[in-house]
């Protein structure tokens, strides 16, 4: 028996719990789980609270084993894990902020998402007015000869997301990144909690709009383990193609503006045209072109026409036909590789350490990938691979974004030969107590995790829902060390890491 | 690349043809814009997106207008990096309550004269969002609003159209 199966055997499970075993443990048994991952015998999935309680989900691979382990904290606190293992540090901020539990022997005391701007403290535990106008940051000190900051943001220079970035530099080269998110917290999961479940669904595709397919997809699945239905087929496999649309849609977009920000343009022009390609098929197919409450719990509001096979098949021949040619570009271009190639290196043993999900933690050498999970979605039917690198570099995690736009070229194929016919979607029965579920999904940057539980009323009590940037933006921070300061744009695109999904 | 570029000069560009100005933009911009601060900003404009607590969405579309399909850049508009350079602001988002500030301060950075335009049903009234303890609801509770485009996120036709009603209006 594993380590997870021991830690779970004599503990009393919550029997309304699916697909995954949840279990409650006292301070012990809290602590035990955290060594566990402290010494990579499991890996943290996700760390959440709620007014009460704290919730833990670990992992152990080969033979993959998932589940939950629960503690109650009648006293407001638990032992925190951030002290045994730095990945669930923010994850315990956040906790505190929002729910105002405190992490016991905690190392980081300072608020993460609370900037003091909401009028009240706890805002989703016991709340408490504050009429605190935003206080300073306490930035983690630097020590050293000609040091200079560099503050960058929230308001970035580009199109993107808000969130700060302090760099200390000695000349040209960072000696430390430090980040501070939470500008783009919306309250998600406050207004989650009582919502009526087709809201509730119209929420979590709006968690990050880039992986809105992955989210709506996700927080389904969820609910459908929980009410424990089982969405028709044909549902489950259009879920899929719109998965990989988006992933495709997302990575090509990314190889195009990483290599944009080494000031190579030609392939931001082109891989841009694809992307266009990819959104305006997915409108075709499926009425939107991010695919946006596309996917309902019970299966997914619109059908796949022929006339949408048939964008989808005339967008597969189009990438085929001009991708290759923007790789062999990519390849042959030495003052672009002299860029990413050993730029922002990420060690394996941090990617695991982490729990790095997604192209991040895949070019580093950990071949976790959710879509290996067995059904409900199709992927156990089709045929891909599982793009790895071990290099770790800028130019590893393109090298793994290139490879899974093959392999979604190739899933998409597989889906449109073999969809299956029939319904595409059922409709959700009434139970007549709470129930719980989880879903883990591969969206483009990793996985995503979501654990709900719904009342008998239909209405969501709590949905948490974590995305793989919780896991990957402390790992930024790393891979920037020792690098020049202009290699950062480089670094973060080649992480793409989501505010929105990290900030909620 | 040779080959790449040769391709490039020689095929026809994917650029697709103006869309016509959105009516109900216009309308909006006829009641908020001063025909005074028009005349000064000509048909030339720039843009700070500001992004105010949206899903990226919204950011994602404002990109693609820059993509070879709608080449933003044909009718003078185009996307600047500092406020202080801007006359348009482009602000996506419910307007988070920890945005604010940052918003304010990006707005009073923006030399006079200069237009807000609001992205995304969000940016109206908090759209899905209203009602949260983190969430504003709405960019003109901060700064004031000149054109809303309405979407979620708003396509970049859709983008377009209210843009070009901007410079036309």
């Amino acid at each position: 028996m594993s380590a997870l199966g021991d830690l779970l055997g004599k503990r009393q499970r919550i029997s309304a719990h699916r697909p995954w075993p949840r279990a409650v443990v006292d301070a012990e048994g809290w602590d035990s789980a955290a060594f566990l991952a402290a010494d990579g015998r499991c890996t943290l999935l996700g760390l959440w609270g709620e007014k009460d309680a704290v919730h833990m989900a670990l992992a152990v691979q080969d033979p993959l084993e998932i589940a939950i382990l629960s503690l109650p904290c009648p006293d407001g606190a638990f032992p925190s894990v951030g002290r045994h293992h730095p990945p669930a540090i923010r994850l315990e901020r956040a906790i505190r902020d929002l729910f105002g539990l405190t992490p016991q022997g905690a190392v980081d005391a300072r608020p993460w998402l609370d900037h003091g701007r909401w009028g009240k403290r706890r805002p989703l535990g016991e709340a408490q007015a504050d009429a605190g106008a935003g206080e300073p940051y306490a930035f983690l000190p630097v020590e050293g000869e000609s040091l200079h900051q560099i503050p960058v943001g929230p308001v970035h220079a580009g199109i993107i997301e808000p969130g700060h970035f302090r760099f200390t530099a000695n000349g040209e080269t960072v000696v430390r990144l430090e980040e501070r998110l939470g500008y783009v917290h919306k309250g998600i999961e406050g207004l989650m909690a009582g919502a009526e479940i087709a809201h509730a669904a119209k929420l979590a595709g709006r968690v990050s709009g880039d992986s809105t397919v992955a989210y709506a997809v996700a927080f389904a699945q969820a609910l459908e383990a929980a009410l424990e239905i089982a969405p028709p087929r044909r549902a489950q496999w259009l879920r899929a193609l719109m998965i990989e649309l988006e992933r495709l849609a997302n990575h090509l977009g990314d190889i195009g503006a990483i290599c944009n920000d080494a000031s190579f343009a030609i392939m931001l022009t082109h891989c841009g045209i694809l992307r266009e390609r990819v959104l305006r098929a997915s409108d075709a197919a499926f009425g939107h072109r991010l695919m946006r409450d596309r996917v309902v719990p019970g299966g997914v509001a619109v059908d796949l026409s022929n006339t949408g096979i048939d964008a989808i098949r005339a967008l597969l021949r189009e990438i085929r036909a001009r991708f290759p040619t923007l790789v062999q570009l990519y390849d042959r271009t030495t003052s672009l590789q002299d860029r990413t190639v050993a730029t922002g290196h990420l060690s394996a043993t941090l990617a695991r350490q982490f729990g790095a999900g997604g192209f991040v933690g895949r070019a580093s050498g950990r071949a976790f990938d959710a879509r290996q999970l067995p059904a409900p979605l199709p992927y156990g039917e089709l045929g891909f691979e599982i793009a790895t690198r071990t290099d770790g570099d800028v130019n590893a995690r393109v090298w793994v974004r290139i490879d899974e736009v093959t392999q979604s070229l190739k899933l998409i194929e597989q889906i449109l030969e073999r969809l299956p016919g029939g319904n595409t979607h059922i409709a959700l029965p009434s139970v007549s107590e709470e129930r719980e579920g989880m879903a883990i999904i591969e969206g483009f940057r990793g996985d995503i995790l979501v654990w709900l539980r719904v009342g008998a009323d239909g209405r969501v009590r709590r949905c948490h829902l974590r995305d793989p940037s919780w896991f990957q933006w402390p790992l930024l921070e790393a891979v920037i060390e020792g690098n020049i300061v202009a290699d950062f744009p480089l670094c973060n695109k080649s992480f793409n890491c989501s505010y929105s999904g990290h900030d909620l | 690349m040779n080959k790449l570029m040769l391709q490039s000069l020689v095929l026809p560009p994917v650029t697709e043809p103006a869309p016509t100005p959105d009516q109900a933009a216009l309308a909006e911009l006829a009641a908020n814009v001063d025909a005074a601060a028009r005349r000064k900003l000509g048909r030339s404009l720039s843009i700070r997106e500001v992004d105010a607590g949206s899903c990226n969405g919204c950011e994602l579309e404002i990109h693609a207008l820059n993509n070879a399909f709608y080449d933003l850049e044909r009718f003078g508009l185009r996307f600047v990096a500092s406020p202080r350079h801007a006359d348009v602001l482009l602000v996506t988002g419910p307007l988070s309550a920890n945005m604010r500030e940052a918003l304010e301060r990006t707005w009073r950075a923006t030399p006079d004269p200069k237009w807000v335009v609001a992205i995304g049903d969000c940016a109206v009234d908090g759209g899905l969002f209203a009602g949260s303890y983190a969430c504003v609801g709405g960019i003109s509770a901060a700064v004031p609003v000149d054109l809303h485009i309405r979407g979620c996120p708003p396509s970049p036709t859709q983008l377009l159209k209210g843009l070009l009603a901007l410079l036309k209006s």
